[in-house]
């Protein structure tokens, strides 16, 4: 799907750290406009850290991250605040606002940054609904009202509300029956080919990132240590991709894929 | 705005009419993105204004630039207006790209009206009646708590090694040490002002050493447990309400009694007990810390010597007084305890839910600590204390 390769997130030479501890530690990756870029890497590694660096919750060392073109370091506050209204972010555990019904929690982004009619913000909020596979009539629970697969559409809803470019997302079917978790992974798939997304997926799922994404990018001691497609990751000799991608559990799954 | 690398040229959404052969054509052009929803929605609210006669519509598409979400819906939303039957609007230049955006967009449907409830004046009669009906709920899970802590309590005194003796130093550390400097404080203070505006008005008619007398009923009876009480409502009671409040919302209560623990036993007897056992020493460090204060006034506003204040309030004061004030500490800090505690399970889902019973917990446990006094004082004056 990918229709140029112009990296739309280029990080280059990045290092952060907490005190003593460098966590990244001069890591390189590009993600390309339109792709699905699945983030893998053991627990701890600090790929959590690498996307909350990048939409800027955690300060940097030092390096480079340009988005969309543009440095996030010169940018200014503006032009900051610019393209985070063109990307948006699915946190893991949803992280919507509990006090909001679920029609309030989408209509939130777009209220504060556009002066549309209540009608208008009632039809976009119908149409997210839809679009993430949920009835409108949800729009007026709570978050405390809805199961754990709904509370991450709704994450994804309120995500989309301003039609980004860029999509973050944090193992977004982590938590999710196998049933769940391959209705979303079609569900950003689909998304992804029909608003021309660009989809970053920090996840541990196997079948993700076996039917969703595109290419895979490999964390391991503060570093990318392998970029590819699925392809690539099972061919490589790398100790630990050998380990994660031929491991008891991706076993069954790659026979069926592949016969 | 709009000074970054991207938005160099800003284009213009537009919506241009036409009529052809069938009917009226509308050109949509530019980018119909979020980015100009507003503009949009004038567009086409002027545009669903179009009269059509028995004409067929044309909706062209092909000079957009850039379609999203948004621009998606506009159009369906104009091709939903203009639909009659056997005269579908047709939507014309669409490229593959969006064409599957389309058929998203065509598939969202709202949800059926909800009828919304009228207030009439009977509605609100009811919304009062209920309102009022339900702070009676405080008492009943008010008496449920205090039955749930007296069965808690007879299987501590019958398993004593099961009792939480740490938790229950923590608490008493944390509601009573910790609360030392602010009650010194506010009781010192208190002592003061009672004795300056005693002086102050007693004196103008010669009275002036009955200040003792007012000082030693009103800070012993009443004032200090009283102070102390509301105090430790606001800043323990408050606490503990949002400590169990928050274990609620994340299932630790749940993950308790999975273990086969009564989180009544391990969570709030010890709560409830340090509660009991910091209140009437906070009490009594209070009363006595406000008669020093207002001594401390007699001598360098009132020009009292302390020998004087002393053996004046040796005198008038007995040693009821004193009791009186104290008796009621602990059952003061029963009440505060097991409102904040009813509250603190009572918390659901939202972080809005929190806050509201932790506010409740305040408001409940400083009303009822004043009704108990009001019942302590009737008591007191019918056994003749």
């Amino acid at each position: 799907m990918a229709t140029a390769n112009d990296p739309i997130i280029s990080v280059s030479n990045l290092t952060v750290g907490f005190g003593e501890r460098l966590v990244l530690n001069g890591l390189n990756l590009d993600v390309r406009r339109g792709e699905i870029l699945g983030f893998v890497g053991a627990s701890g590694a600090g790929k959590s850290v690498l996307t909350r660096t990048i939409i800027g919750l955690m300060p940097k060392r030092s390096g480079r991250i340009e988005v969309m073109g543009v440095d996030l370091d010169t940018v200014g506050e503006e032009g900051r605040r610019e393209i985070e209204r063109r990307w948006g972010v699915l946190f893991q555990h949803g992280a919507l606002f509990s006090s909001l019904s679920v029609r309030e929690n989408i209509q939130f982004p777009v209220r504060e940054l556009m002066n549309l009619s209540d009608r208008v913000l009632d039809e976009m909020t119908y149409a997210k609904l839809t679009m993430v596979g949920l009835k409108p009539e949800v729009a007026d629970r709570y978050p405390s009202q809805l199961s754990g697969g709904m509370i991450k559409r709704v994450a994804l809803a309120r995500a989309l509300a301003l039609d980004p470019e860029i999509v973050f997302l944090d193992e977004p079917t982590s938590g999710l029956d196998p049933i769940g978790a391959g209705d979303f992974d079609d569900l950003v798939r689909t998304l992804q080919r029909t608003l021309g997304l660009t989809v970053f997926m920090v996840t541990h799922d196997l079948d993700s990132l076996y039917t969703a994404c595109d290419r895979i990018a490999v964390l391991g001691d503060g570093k990318v240590i392998a970029v590819g497609t699925m392809d690539d990751m099972l061919a490589s000799r790398h100790p630990w991709l050998q380990s994660y991608f031929h491991g008891k559990r991706a076993r069954g799954l790659i026979k069926s894929g592949r016969s | 705005m709009g000074k970054t690398h991207s938005m160099a040229v800003e284009a213009k959404p537009a919506l241009d009419q036409a009529t052809y052969s069938d009917g009226v054509a509308l050109r949509a052009s530019g980018p119909w993105t979020a980015r100009n929803a507003p503009s949009l929605e004038q567009l086409v609210l002027v545009a669903e204004k179009i009269a059509v006669g028995k004409g067929r519509v044309l909706i062209d598409v092909s000079r957009v630039s850039n379609l999203d979400t948004f621009g998606a819906w506009f159009i369906e939303r104009l091709r939903r207006n203009f639909a009659k039957p056997g005269l579908e609007p047709r939507i014309m230049g669409l490229s593959d790209n969006y064409s599957t955006l389309f058929e998203e967009v065509r598939k969202v449907q709202e949800p059926p009206p909800v009828a919304k409830e009228r207030v009439t004046p009977f509605v609100l009669l009811d919304r009062i009646g209920r309102a009022i009906a339900g702070t009676g709920n405080i008492l009943v899970g008010l008496s449920a708590m205090f039955g749930a802590l007296m069965v808690a309590t007879w299987w501590v005194i019958r398993h004593p090694r099961s009792f939480r003796f740490t938790s229950l130093v923590h608490h008493i550390e944390q509601t009573g040490w910790r609360a030392v400097p602010i009650i010194l404080l506010i009781t010192f203070l208190i002592g003061c002002i009672i004795t300056q505006q005693g002086i102050f008005h007693f004196s103008k008619f010669g009275a002036g050493v009955f200040v003792v007398d007012m000082l030693g009923v009103l800070v012993l009876r009443e004032l200090g447990v009283l102070i102390v009480a509301i105090m430790i409502a606001g800043r323990s009671g408050s606490s503990y309400t949002a400590e169990l409040g928050s274990m609620k919302m994340r299932e630790e209560i749940d993950a308790l009694r999975t273990m086969g623990f009564d989180p009544i036993e391990v969570l709030i007897l010890p709560r409830v007990l340090a509660l009991m056992i910091a209140l009437p020493m906070l009490t009594f460090l209070g009363d006595i810390t406000a008669l020093w204060g207002g001594g401390l006034v007699a001598q360098f506003y009132g020009g009292m010597q302390p020998a004087a204040f002393l053996s004046r309030l040796r005198e008038v004061i007995t040693i009821d007084h004193f009791i009186v004030g104290m008796v009621k500490a602990p059952f003061m800090a029963l009440l505060i305890g097991m409102v904040a505690c009813v509250e603190g399970l009572a918390v659901e889902g939202s972080s809005e839910s929190l806050g509201q019973h932790t506010t409740a917990s305040v408001v409940y446990s400083i009303f009822l600590v004043i009704v108990l006094d009001g019942v302590f004082a009737i008591f007191f004056a019918s056994i003749g204390m």
